[in-house]
């Protein structure tokens, strides 16, 4: 495989690898880094990639594999870098225009979801992958992956509700 | 898309029921403008889903670090062997210089013992010379008897 097969098989789920590393790190720089090192963990693999039915799958387990890794030395080395880089960006945020800012109040509540929810909201509501390749990609059994899932949009739903009540009131 | 059709979709849709298509369907209900005032909420949610998919990852892809890796690994395997054989061939010129070194030797020893000998063939020329003078004269001297005896004879003739 040489470096344009192989581009030709990465290209088209990269941003997707994107999405799903900067919902977990939260900060673009911090995804954009864990893109490049896993692009490049598979380009070293390549010989092994044709072994694999579903590539993208498996390209998106080791992405959250890896996202999980990375905030784990992150919590241990008491790094607090990601959440500092997300507040300033929120605050630059609500100066834009409202439609801007209820979508980013969205955005805000994901974050506040535990990881796997994170996860399974991003790989479905985002990237409308079907379930059985959800299964796969986080190694749950369909029925934890329902469950998981409709819990993320209850509570995503519920916040939403609560907080259009507050700014009404 | 009726709203009761849509409320029975919002409903599977939370309870994580749904297909892909029908979410489809949801995605578009709610993206649009006109979107019952008891369901804004669905409005926000589809709307970040939608506008989160457009997110790319904009830098280029570099597969660099693996090729230079490469490149190091083939260097070294390079250098190893040219030292190996620069060093094989400085064994070989060493030999050879050192082959050369024990062969002037040799001549000149050679040469030093074909001097002598030379000197010693002028030596033995010298003394064959001096014996050949004197064979020469001890044939002169052999010859003395005839000499003696023609004399006589000569002597005897006349008396």
């Amino acid at each position: 495989m040489n470096q344009s097969d192989f581009l030709k098989v990465v290209l088209p789920f990269k941003d997707k690898v994107f999405r799903l590393a900067k919902r977990l790190l939260v900060s673009t720089e911090e995804a954009e880094d864990a893109t490049q090192e896993l692009l490049f963990k598979l380009w070293r693999s390549k010989e092994k990639l044709s072994d694999y039915r579903n590539v993208e799958a498996f390209a998106m387990t080791m992405t959250k594999n890896y996202c999980y890794d990375r905030l784990k030395s992150k919590q241990a080395s008491n790094l607090t870098l990601v959440h500092s880089n997300y507040k300033e960006k929120e605050t630059s945020l609500d100066k834009k225009v409202e439609h801007n800012d209820t979508v980013n109040k969205v955005h805000e509540l994901i974050e506040k979801l535990p990881e796997q929810q994170k996860i399974i909201i991003q790989l479905r509501d985002i990237e409308q992958y079907d379930f059985d390749e959800i299964c796969k990609m986080v190694d749950m059994k369909p029925t934890a992956v329902r469950v998981a899932l409709s819990r993320a949009r209850k509570t995503i739903r519920q916040e939403l509700i609560k907080q259009h009540n507050y700014g009404v009131s | 898309m009726e709203l009761a059709n849509i409320e029975k979709l919002v409903d599977k849709y939370l309870d994580a029921e749904t297909t892909l298509q029908e979410e489809q369907i949801l995605q578009q209900y709610f993206t649009s403008n006109n979107v019952a005032p008891h369901l804004q909420e669905y409005s926000m949610m589809f709307n970040y889903f939608k506008q989160s998919k457009d997110e790319t990852y904009t830098k280029t892809i570099q597969l660099k670090p693996e090729k230079t890796k490469k490149n190091w690994k083939w260097l070294s395997v390079a250098a190893s062997v040219a030292l190996l054989f620069s060093v094989f061939i400085g064994n070989e010129q060493y030999k050879e210089y050192q082959q050369r070194k024990q062969f002037a030797q040799i001549k000149e020893a050679l040469q030093m013992v074909s001097i002598n000998l030379n000197k010693g063939n002028e030596a033995l020329y010298a003394v064959s010379n001096n014996i050949s003078k004197g064979s020469n004269a001890v044939q002169q001297l052999n010859t003395l008897p005839n000499t003696f005896s023609k004399a006589n004879e000569i002597l005897n003739v006349n008396k």
